[in-house]
This record gives C-alpha cells, sequence and structure tokens, in this order.
C-alpha cells in the first residue's frame, strides 16, 4: 500500500510517495529526503532535539506521522537561514555559545523561532526559561540559550517594529 | 621559572581569545555531521533487541518471525554471527572491557543486546526486532549494595589505588574533641548523551570505515582491528562531532560492534542507532555508592583524622568501582587520612567512567560531611573549609604544582554575597516565604596529563597545517585546539587547516579526564616547535636571512613570520624563508607525555569554589536551584568563552546530581524502570535560573608545556555538595541521599 | 512498531464507522499513542486518523453560556485562547503547565482526556500488568511506587491518571460529548474515566467505535473565574509529570464561599473530584481552618498503596494552599512559570 501526500519542505513542495505509514516526520526528512539536521535523541518527545516547524508551530517531529500531515508546511533548520545570512536565532547562539555538543542544538533553535512567533515570552527570561523547557540540553547551554532567545527576540522585534 | 611556557607558546593571538566555535555555523543550520548522519549507499538498517530479564539464559527468539517481516533483510544471532578475531569476554588490561556480542545465550544484566535485525528501512529492523519476541530461563537478579558481602578491589576507576592512607585515623578520632561519623548515598546514573551510541558500518573487503562517536578514536581502531583481525591501517574510524559523551563514548562498546558485524554478516553498509531506552544497559553508568564518613577535629575545628570509605557495585562479569573517596586523598588537610573501597557484583551492565567519576559521588558525600563537621564546631563553612586548607596533598604530601583556592573562596564568595548568610538553619525567607538556603561546596578535578601525537606543516604560501585524530565532543576541541596550533604556528587561524576527528591522523588519545586540550595540545604545541625549529635552522643559519645567526632560541613566529626576539622590526616571512631554501614546505610530528619528574615531584589539580543558593518550598519540598556562583582556577585557559560554558555544563550536572538524576531500579527485575527522558531526569532550561562562573587567574609551570589544567569535569564536583548543603540549610534537614527529592524534606 | 491499516475519516459517522473494527484505534495529534506504539505497549492493527474531520477544532461560546471545545483543538490554542482562559483561568494554567510546547502544539483535547497512564510497569512489556493484559497480575505492587496512587485504586492496579487539564475541567463540571454508531451521548468528565476496580483495563466508558467529538463546560463554570488556580508539584521545575496537583475554584460572596470546587491530581486512575471536601467549604469562612478541614475531607480515604504515603501529607498541603491562592485571586496575568510552586504569583501568604 502506498500513500501519496504532499508536504511543503522548507519552502520546496514536494510530492512524496510513502510505502509505510509508521514513517514519522523526523524519520521521513532524516531517512528518505536526507535533512538530517533534525535529530533523533530520544524519539518518544522527551528531549525536543527532533523539533521542526510545522505549519508554523514547533512540534516534535518524532511524534508526528508523515500521512497525517498531508499538506502540512514543514520548516526545519535547513531551511532557516537566508543563503548566507543566519537567522537572527542561530547567530545569536553562536554568539551566546548556547550549545556544546551541538546535537540538541537544531530543535533548540527552531524551538526558540517558534516560541517567538508564539509571542508568549516577550523579554521575560524565566518566561522564555519555561518556554524552552521542552528541549534538552544534556552539555548545560541553557545560560547561553536563554541569553540567545532574548537577544534573538529583542532584534527581530526591532526589525519588525522598523519595518512597520 | 613560570614563564618560559608563556613565552614559548605567546607567538600570536589566539590563545586566552574568547573565540566563537569555528564549527557553530555547522552546528546552527544542521550541517555538522554527526555519525548516524552518515548514509553511504545500499545502506541497511539495524536495530538491537535487547534483553527484558537482568540475569538467565535466552532459550527462543522467533527468528522466522522476524524475518518474514517485510522489509527485513537479515537476523543476526549468535548462530550466524560473524565469526570474531578476539574473544569478546578477552580483558588484557583494566582498560579494556568485556563486551555482549552475541557469543552467548546468557544475559547478564537488562537491556543486554541478544539480537541484531537487519532491513531496508528502520521501521521495518525495528518491528522486526519486536517479533522476535525473546523466550528466556530466568534467574533471580542480584541487584543493590546489599546483595552480597563486599569485597575489596584491587583497583578503583583507572587503576587508582584502592586504598591510600596517611597517619593514624583511629588515633586522630580517639584525640578528637569533636566526631561524626556520617553516611551519604549515591544514586546510579547513566550518562545519556543527546546523541544516543550510533554506528554507519562499511566494509570493503577486508578495509572498514565506521562511523561512530568516539572520545578515543584510536582505542576504537585497535579494538576493531583486533575483533575483526584486521591490520589498523585498514580500520578508518570517522568522527568529527560527537553529540556529547561524557564519558560514555571512551570505549568502543558492544552495540557499535554489533553494527559493524552486521555490516559483515549483510555485505552492505549498515547503520546501527541505540534506542534511548538502550542507552541504560550497555554502554556504562556510574554506579550507586554508599559512602561512610569518620572526622574528627580539635577544639579550634581542626581537622585530627578524616577517614571516607566507598561501597560500590561493578557489573558481574567485569570490573569497574566508582572510586568515590579517592577525592579525600587531596583535598583537605588532616595530620591523619585513610581513604578505602569495597565492591558488589550485581546484575547490571559495567559501570563505567561519567563526568568526575568517582570526583563528583566523592565530592557530594565529602562536602556533606565537612558541612556537618563545620555545624558541629560551630564554625561557618567556608571558614572551616579555610582552617582546613591543604597547603600540601595531605596523604601524598607533595607541594601542590599551582593552587589557588584561596582565590577561588575569596572571589567566589564576594561575588554571591557569602556575608549575608544566617548562621542557624531555616532563618531564610524570601519575599514570597519560600525557604532560603545558601551553601557551599569545595570544586576539585586532577590535572591529568595523557599521551598524544600531533603533526605540523608549514607550506611555502604561508599556510599550516594542524593534524591530529582529536575529539570534540561539545568542549570546543575545534576551538580550543586550532588556537594552539595558530599560535604554535605563529599564523592566523584563518591561515590554518586544522584537521581533526579521523584515526587516520596522528593519534590524539583519549578525550577523557578533563585532559585533552592539556594533552593533544601539547603535542600541538611539540609539533609545532619543532616545525618552527627547522624554519629557524633554514632562517638563522643563511647569510641572506635577516635572522642570520640569531639562533633557533632567539627567534619567534608571528603573523606568518619568524622575528628576532632582541629585535621584532627584523625578520622574514615564512614564504620567503621556504622559497630562498627551495622547499615548499616544512613538516615535523610531536609528542606529549606526563612528565614523570614533574609529575613525582607535584600534586596536580586544578580547584575551585562553588556558592549554591536554594530555593525551597516549606510545605512541599520542591527545590529551586536559585543561583549558582562557581569560581574555579585551571591554570591557563585557552578560550575563556569555552571554559565558561565547560563550568556552566558542569555545575549543571552538579544540579542533576544533586536533585535529578537516578535510576530507578526494579529490585525483582533488575530493569531500569525509567529508561527514557521523560521519567530520567536531567534538569531542564527552567531549572537553571542563574549561574556564573569566575575564572580564577593561575599560573602552572609544570603541569604541561602550555601551563593548562583540565575545566571539563571539575565543575560537577563541588556544586552538589553546595546544593545539598543549601538544601540543609534553607530547610535544617540533612538528607544524605542524593537525589535530594521533595519527599525527603516533607518531615 | 507493528503494521497497521492507516484510514483517514472523512466524517465522524465514517470515522465511528471505521473505529468500530475490533483492533481499531483513532489517531488524532498522536503524542500518546505514537509513544504507546513505539514502546510496543499497544499495537492497533488499524489507525483512524480525524485529524482531518472539519469542525472539530473550534472553541466555541454558547448561548447560554458556558463554552464548547472541539475534540481535535490544540493544548495551546485552548489554553492561548484569551476569552477561555478569561473564563476558565485555571484550565489555561493546567494546560501550560502540562508537558513541553511542543507537546502542547501538537496534543489534542480529546487525546489529553484519552491518555494512558504513565505507570512505569504499565510501560514496560516485561512487567505483569492488568490495564495491558488482563489478569496477568500488577508488577507494581511491591515495586517502584513512589507516583503511584492514593487514592481509588485496587489490588489490581495503582495506576494513576496523568493529566493536568482534566483536573480542573473535572472540577468544573466539564460534560465530555460522544459519537458513536447510535449517535451522540454525553457523559459527566468525572464519569468519563473509570477506576480500575476489578477490569483495569477498561479506562473509560467508551464504547468501541465511540469517539469524543467534543467537551462542554456548563454555563455556571465561568462563575468561578475570579478565584481559580490550578498548582502542580513536580520532581523538576517545569516538563515533568505532576506528583501531586489541585484545581481549586471558588465563590465568594459576603466574605464566605458560595461554592467550591476542588480537584486533585497524580492521586488516582481519575482526575479526583473532592466532593467531600467542596461540602467542607460551601458557606465556610476562606481561611485556613476550614481550607485545611477541606484537605482532611478529600483525604479522608486515601491510603498508600506503596512506597507514597508521603503523597497524602503532600496533597494535604496542596489543596491548603491552592484553596488559599485561589481564594486571593486569579493573576491577571499567565505566570512565567504556570502552576508552579516558584511561580511569582504563588507566595505561599498573602
Amino acid at each position: 500500500m502506498s500513500f501519496s501526500l504532499t508536504l511543503t519542505v522548507n519552502g520546496e513542495t514536494r510530492a512524496i510517495d510513502l510505502d509505510d505509514p509508521r514513517v514519522t516526520i523526523l524519520d521521513l526528512l532524516r531517512e528518505r529526503l536526507h535533512l538530517t539536521g533534525s535529530k533523533k535523541g530520544c524519539d518518544r518527545g522527551q528531549c525536543g532535539a527532533c523539533t521542526v516547524l510545522v505549519n508554523g508551530r514547533r512540534v516534535n517531529s518524532c511524534l508526528a506521522l508523515a500521512v497525517s500531515l498531508d499538506g502540512a508546511d514543514v520548516l526545519t533548520i535547513e531551511g532557516l537561514a537566508r543563503g548566507d545570512a543566519l537567522h537572527p536565532v542561530q547567530a545569536a547562539f553562536i554568539d551566546h555559545d548556547g550549545f556544546q555538543c551541538g546535537f540538541c542544538t537544531p530543535g533548540q533553535i527552531m524551538s526558540a523561532v517558534g516560541l517567538i512567533r508564539e509571542g508568549q515570552a516577550g523579554d521575560d527570561p524565566e518566561r522564555v526559561r519555561e518556554g524552552m523547557s521542552g528541549n534538552l540540553c544534556r552539555c548545560g547551554a541553557y545560560i547561553g540559550i536563554t541569553q540567545a532567545v532574548l537577544e534573538a527576540q529583542a532584534r527581530l522585534a526591532s526589525e519588525q517594529g522598523e519595518a512597520a | 621559572m613560570p614563564d618560559i611556557a608563556y613565552e614559548q607558546a605567546r607567538h600570536g593571538s589566539s590563545i586566552g581569545q574568547p573565540l566563537t566555535r569555528r564549527d557553530g555555523i555547522l552546528k546552527v543550520t544542521g550541517a555538522a555531521t554527526y555519525a548516524a548522519d552518515n548514509r553511504p549507499e545500499g545502506l541497511l538498517h539495524a536495530v538491537m533487541a535487547v534483553s527484558r530479564i537482568a540475569r538467565g539464559r535466552v532459550t527462543h527468539l522467533d527468528v522466522a518471525a522476524a524475518k518474514g517481516h517485510p522489509g527485513v533483510v537479515a537476523v543476526m544471532t549468535g548462530a550466524n554471527a560473524p565469526k570474531l578475531a578476539q574473544d569478546p569476554d578477552a580483558k588484557d588490561n583494566p582498560f579494556m572491557f568485556r563486551l555482549d556480542l552475541l557469543q552467548s545465550d546468557q544475559v547478564r544484566y537488562a537491556h543486554q543486546p541478544i539480537a541484531v535485525v537487519i532491513a531496508e528501512t528502520l521501521e521495518a529492523a525495528t518491528e522486526g526486532a519486536e517479533l522476535l519476541a525473546p523466550r528466556y530461563a530466568v534467574e533471580p537478579a542480584r541487584i543493590g549494595l546489599d546483595v552480597e558481602a563486599p569485597q575489596e578491589p584491587e583497583a578503583v576507576g583507572a587503576g587508582d589505588k584502592t586504598r591510600a592512607s596517611r597517619g593514624d585515623v583511629e588515633a586522630g578520632l580517639a584525640e578528637a574533641e569533636r566526631r561524626i561519623e556520617t553516611v551519604y548515598e549515591t544514586a546510579a546514573q547513566y550518562h545519556n548523551p543527546l546523541e544516543p551510541h550510533a554506528v554507519v558500518a562499511q566494509w570493503d573487503g577486508d578495509r572498514l570505515i565506521v562511523d561512530t562517536p568516539s572520545q578515543a578514536l584510536a582505542t576504537a581502531q585497535m579494538r576493531l582491528a583486533a575483533l575483526f583481525g584486521l591490520d589498523p591501517k585498514n580500520v578508518l574510524v570517522r568522527s568529527p562531532f560527537l553529540g556529547g559523551g561524557f564519558g560514555s563514548k571512551g570505549f568502543l562498546f558492544g552495540p557499535q560492534v554489533l553494527g559493524v558485524m552486521a555490516a559483515k554478516l549483510v555485505g552492505r553498509p549498515v547503520k546501527l542507532v541505540l534506542r534511548r531506552e538502550q542507552m541504560f544497559g550497555p554502554v556504562g553508568h556510574r554506579a550507586e555508592t554508599r559512602q561512610t564518613l569518620r572526622l574528627g577535629t580539635d577544639a579550634s575545628g581542626a581537622l585530627t583524622a578524616l577517614d571516607h570509605h566507598t561501597l560500590t557495585a561493578t557489573s558481574s562479569f567485569d570490573d569497574f568501582y566508582e572510586p568515590a573517596s579517592a577525592l579525600s586523598r587531596y583535598l583537605y588537610a588532616a595530620p591523619a587520612v585513610s581513604t578505602g573501597h569495597s565492591g558488589v557484583r550485581v546484575d547490571t551492565g559495567t559501570p563505567l567512567f561519567m563526568r568526575a567519576p568517582g570526583e563528583a559521588s566523592g565530592s557530594v558525600a565529602l562536602e556533606g560531611a565537612i558541612d556537618e563537621m563545620a555545624e558541629a564546631c560551630g564554625l561557618d563553612p567556608l571558614d572551616f573549609r579555610l582552617k582546613n586548607y591543604a597547603e600540601a596533598e595531605p596523604i601524598s604530601g607533595r607541594p601542590f604544582s599551582s593552587k589557588a583556592l584561596r582565590e577561588c573562596y575569596a572571589q567566589g564568595a564576594a561575588r554571591f554575597g557569602w556575608d549575608k548568610r544566617a548562621k542557624a538553619p531555616r532563618s531564610m525567607r524570601d519575599s514570597a516565604g519560600r525557604l532560603v538556603g545558601y551553601g557551599v561546596g569545595t570544586a576539585l578535578f586532577p590535572a591529568l596529563m595523557m599521551q598524544a601525537e600531533a603533526r605540523a606543516e608549514i607550506r611555502a604560501d604561508g599556510t599550516g597545517t594542524v593534524a591530529l585524530g582529536a575529539h570534540d565532543m561539545g568542549q570546543g576541541a575545534w576551538t580550543a585546539l586550532a588556537q594552539i596550533a595558530a599560535d604554535g604556528l605563529g599564523i592566523d587561524l584563518d591561515r590554518l587547516d586544522f584537521q581533526s576527528g579521523r584515526s587516520d591522523l596522528p593519534n590524539a588519545g583519549i578525550a577523557g579526564g578533563s585532559a585533552h586540550t592539556a594533552t593533544a595540545g601539547s603535542a600541538i604545541h611539540s609539533a609545532t616547535s619543532a616545525v618552527l625549529a627547522q624554519l629557524a635552522e633554514l632562517a638563522t643559519g643563511d647569510e641572506r636571512s635577516p635572522l642570520y645567526g640569531a639562533g633557533n632560541a632567539g627567534v619567534f613566529a608571528r603573523g606568518g613570520r619568524l622575528l628576532r626576539r632582541d629585535d621584532e622590526g627584523r625578520g622574514e616571512s615564512f614564504a620567503d624563508i621556504l622559497a630562498r631554501a627551495g622547499r615548499a614546505s616544512v613538516s615535523a610530528e610531536g609528542k606529549a607525555a606526563p612528565d614523570p619528574a614533574s609529575r613525582e615531584a607535584y600534586a596536580m589539580h586544578a580547584h575551585g569554589a562553588v556558592f549554591a543558593e536554594v530555593s525551597v518550598d516549606p510545605d512541599f519540598g520542591q527545590i529551586r536551584v536559585t543561583r549558582l556562583v562557581g569560581a574555579f582556577a585551571a591554570g591557563r585557559i585557552v578560550n575563556p568563552r569555552l571554559v565558561t560554558s565547560q563550568y556552566y555544563g558542569g555545575m549543571i550536572w552538579g544540579v542533576s546530581f544533586a536533585l535529578h538524576e537516578t535510576a530507578v531500579l526494579d529490585p525483582r527485575s533488575g530493569r531500569v524502570m525509567n529508561a527514557n527522558l521523560g521519567e530520567y531526569h536531567v534538569p531542564v532550561n527552567a531549572d537553571v535560573p542563574a549561574i556564573e562562573a569566575i575564572l580564577v587567574e593561575e599560573h602552572d609551570p609544570h603541569v604541561n608545556p602550555l601551563g593548562i589544567k583540565g575545566v571539563g569535569e571539575i565543575g560537577i564536583t563541588g556544586t552538589a555538595g553546595a546544593i545539598a548543603n543549601a538544601v540543609y540549610h534553607a530547610t535544617g534537614i540533612r538528607v544524605r541521599k542524593t537525589p535530594i527529592t521533595l519527599d525527603r524534606l516533607l518531615g | 512498531m507493528n503494521r497497521f491499516d492507516y484510514v483517514r475519516a472523512g466524517s465522524v459517522a465514517e470515522a465511528v464507522a471505521a473505529a468500530a473494527e475490533p483492533g481499531a484505534a483513532y489517531l488524532a495529534a498522536g503524542t500518546n499513542l505514537l509513544d504507546l506504539m513505539k514502546g510496543g505497549i499497544t499495537r492497533p492493527t488499524r489507525l483512524v486518523d480525524v485529524t482531518h474531520l472539519p469542525g472539530l477544532d473550534r472553541i466555541e461560546a454558547l448561548p447560554g453560556g458556558g463554552h464548547r471545545v472541539g475534540a481535535l483543538v490544540r493544548n495551546s490554542d485552548l489554553a492561548y485562547d484569551a476569552e477561555f482562559a478569561r473564563a476558565y483561568p485555571a484550565v489555561a494554567e493546567a494546560l501550560l503547565s502540562g508537558a513541553s510546547a511542543q507537546l502542547r502544539n501538537a496534543a489534542t483535547l480529546a487525546g489529553n482526556l484519552m491518555q494512558r497512564t504513565r505507570c512505569p510497569y504499565f510501560y514496560d512489556p516485561a512487567s505483569a500488568c492488568n490495564k495491558r493484559d488482563p489478569g496477568a497480575g500488577c508488577d507494581a505492587r511491591g515495586g517502584e511506587t513512589r507516583l503511584h496512587a492514593v487514592l481509588g485504586w485496587s489490588e489490581r492496579c495503582i495506576a494513576t491518571h496523568p493529566s493536568d487539564l482534566c483536573v480542573p475541567l473535572v472540577a468544573l463540571d466539564a460534560v465530555v460529548e460522544i459519537a458513536g454508531k447510535a449517535g451522540t451521548r454525553e457523559v459527566a468528565l468525572e464519569a468519563f474515566h473509570r477506576l480500575p476496580g476489578d477490569a483495569p483495563e477498561r479506562e473509560t466508558v467508551l464504547e468501541p467505535g465511540e469517539m469524543i467529538v467534543s467537551l462542554r463546560l456548563p454555563q455556571d463554570a465561568a462563575a468561578f473565574a475570579g478565584h481559580s488556580r490550578y498548582l502542580k508539584i513536580r520532581d523538576r521545575t517545569s516538563y515533568a509529570f505532576a506528583v501531586v496537583s489541585a484545581s481549586a475554584a471558588l465563590r465568594l460572596e459576603g466574605g464566605r464561599i458560595g461554592a467550591a470546587r476542588l480537584a486533585l491530581g497524580g492521586v488516582a486512575l481519575k482526575p479526583w473530584r473532592a466532593r467531600a471536601a467542596e461540602a467542607v467549604l460551601a458557606g465556610a469562612e476562606p481561611g485556613e481552618a476550614s481550607f485545611r478541614a477541606a484537605a482532611d475531607a478529600a483525604l479522608a480515604e486515601a491510603r498508600p498503596s506503596g512506597d507514597n504515603a508521603f503523597k497524602i501529607e503532600l496533597a494535604r498541603r496542596l489543596i491548603v494552599r491552592t484553596l488559599t491562592l485561589a481564594a486571593a485571586g486569579t493573576p491577571e496575568r499567565m505566570l512565567a512559570l504556570p502552576a508552579s510552586a516558584f511561580a511569582d504569583g504563588s507566595a505561599l501568604h498573602a
């Protein structure tokens, strides 16, 4: 049995024939579309390393079946930068050393992008910490992560302000 | 002459700079390639089936059911697994650990691999492994520290002495004005790097390429060569990035070898990635401990005796004993000190090095006991530590190569506001009425040196290469070692081709023991110095050079030029020197090893002081670490940005140790009941509101040519104890068992 | 994960028909179902995907008061719906204290009601579990039981229901609207989940094939908006299941408690409505004395199921605190750390 679905991945619309309904979005990205930036840390929605944006919202891609997301718009870490220009969240993670081993980083960054879009944390560090708590960092880069999110949030807010 | 090492190394401007990570862009764009991201042509997926019992035998596997699942290519069991050239149970040296490679139907711990299913897709392999539905002959699991009479092991940790002592502890205790005896227990912990162990293996005849995260590339290469009967030259192990290691990737473990065997069996490349629950068993852990400490002081509060005994557990089939008492050999001054260990055998996987092995567990017990003793003496915990400050290493009596612990205490206390600590427990509250506590712990980690090699080259175009099989597990080797390399060659970083992370480069040793930067950095220093010596010889011996006659010692390198020490205005570019000599390049190899003479003469440790503030809900016992300040002195700092991150990370491991981490074993089955990241808790972002790390200046002329001590593990020491002591100060309840969970504070 | 038929339902009727087959399961976000399938805990032979059904993702104000929330409304959408959160602040607080932002963005209302216990023995296929395998026994008995039930458990099962959301919902008399082959029916949420008794494998009153289509908050539920809190004791500051949680909602009238609603989470195999405590509070003067009496009443029948006696005292203290905070008034803005003892708005004494 084959399943035909359409997904927009990092802006590109793709027709996908799936031979197996068991494939999660994470495994589809990693094993079939060869977008390995999203990481599998637990495969059970408990670590956040697989976080991607689906229809603009951050979710654990390990806990979503690809067949069920027919028609969805998926943004992964590979689609975040504009050419050579890093997204402000990416740049801030480098500046604030918001990672060590880097394995949780794609998920942290996508989660941060989602958090900023949700608009619930603003410039409150405590709300950022709470909002980023679905992303484990075993190296313990939380201080840099929080600083990076706050800085990127401020930068995006001011860019938005200038654009308006 | 403390300045010699610095002078030699101070060619350029990289060392000491807080550069951002050179691999940063790769990591924030998802382009950094971890083992499981590799996809050679024709790749198959392998999934392990693991034992659900802790002891007994596998009596049946439904291989037919697994094979019948669409997409399954092969099922590897003991019956058809490729023959190995080396017995997986062989143990030629203490650093060789026994592996479970389907060599028998015996089960010796839960989550032991018992078969591997190989399939065209990950989904098929996963279900194939499920369909094996193993049956067992079960024997009762032997679990816990009281399972049998303890034995004294021959060695603990990495070949450390089981016992060490000085003076007569019993006499010291007898003559003491005050005595305490106290018992601390620490839980079993599993490393759980976010990246599970993974392997992508490809065979080409008798050549083998393995992508797998490794903290010891050469060791992995040699073990693979031995197991498969290969010439080591034909084994290439690649590990450019590790998704965290923390000790669990220091050795090649069974599952990684099984991936290689699977690839051999099917004749195609295979990828095998551990499922998260499989990280709780076959890839090492930190064993539980029960530590008994006896302390005595005289009337002034000076220690008269310190006795530290650790009971821990190893597996039924191999030896690794958590060396938790060793810390007491290094830290506090006492005329009589005794340290020892004993162990029992249990039906778990073999415990192994986990970030600050021994020191972490020992520290929480020792710092707790010191805190108890301080209170018994009526002294401020910091004053008590200063009163018992060791001017020489307590048991060996050797002087310290350097020790800026006093400065750590002072700077940390000032920054933290230790003077605002109320003396009595349970006497501080925040404005919301929560209990507040302050605690302090001393941090210490030995400044180790291991062995490493490196190769360096300077080319006629003025660029250089430094190559070695070093390991970046997040500590920042791609950056810090490159900084050392650039300075060593006297070129700018952007002129440097830094090669690392592969076993076909010079053996950079092990990324462990917080010694990688010191060791690999020293090898780089040695190689680059040798290259510069060759260049200097070409220049200073040539009348046409402005450096003629300066002598090798009379020149140094900076910005791609050799300059006269006595006159920096006179110099010559590397390119010019090589061009005139008609050479395309000069290259050299360098080595690093511990210097036996200085190691004999001096005790070498990094030190620190950690101050913790906790907030405790008085009704619920729920704890939050609201503030941590750590001040650490670890010799020369290669990159303060990365070092600060290492301290943060270590201190967060301290939070985890004190409050969160515990593998909950069902004593009846021997299974870890929380083998997942939802219930095996490590701190989340909200658990870590505020941390500061102070980099205390320290010069050490003895540890190694670069003056570097390690920073990767020290942060966990001191911190867990400081938090536990702060919880006591907040609540008046002394919990001698970590993790300190809220139920232990309900009173 | 086993192979399964994947059926995408085009209508509720189609879904109900497809799910009536033995071995079928509904798939919404799948955040719990996929976890269970990956662990080999459940092996459904057919997944009926209801995520594309139209109309089930709406939050509607009902003409006579109250709200209807569609089965597919995502946790975060519900929590951040300004009107809903104003009317039922404790529900929003509970939602935001649950799981992680990523899971809340995916997880649905119906999925939350249907989530299975986190009992480690249920999650361990090698352990005996009467839920998974009726009659097999319960390995949790005599095992690691720190987080197990203290109310309503039986010798056959001592698990707890892990939901945060259900706790304030059950306190507010929410009603589950269910579609089945024979049409629709309504069940009070309080009666929706079953205590284990002799049949812990039957977790809800749903009949095979029945599907939750929506949840209704009755007209009087919003009357508690001014004095509503949810509080959750956890082993981590965030992203952890409750050790114990409580939702309290008060209607204060002339310095007295006109009506009180109280429910507990993490103590039983269902969200636990503490009606005896509500009776103690009704008409009483708000304050420590009445709150303590209520706490005692709520836990009067509690007994440890293992190494978890501490939860009984913890629940008492939590009830007193939650009532105290509710009496002090609902915070104007969602707290930075929702439902946390460390949230700014959770000071111990007013």
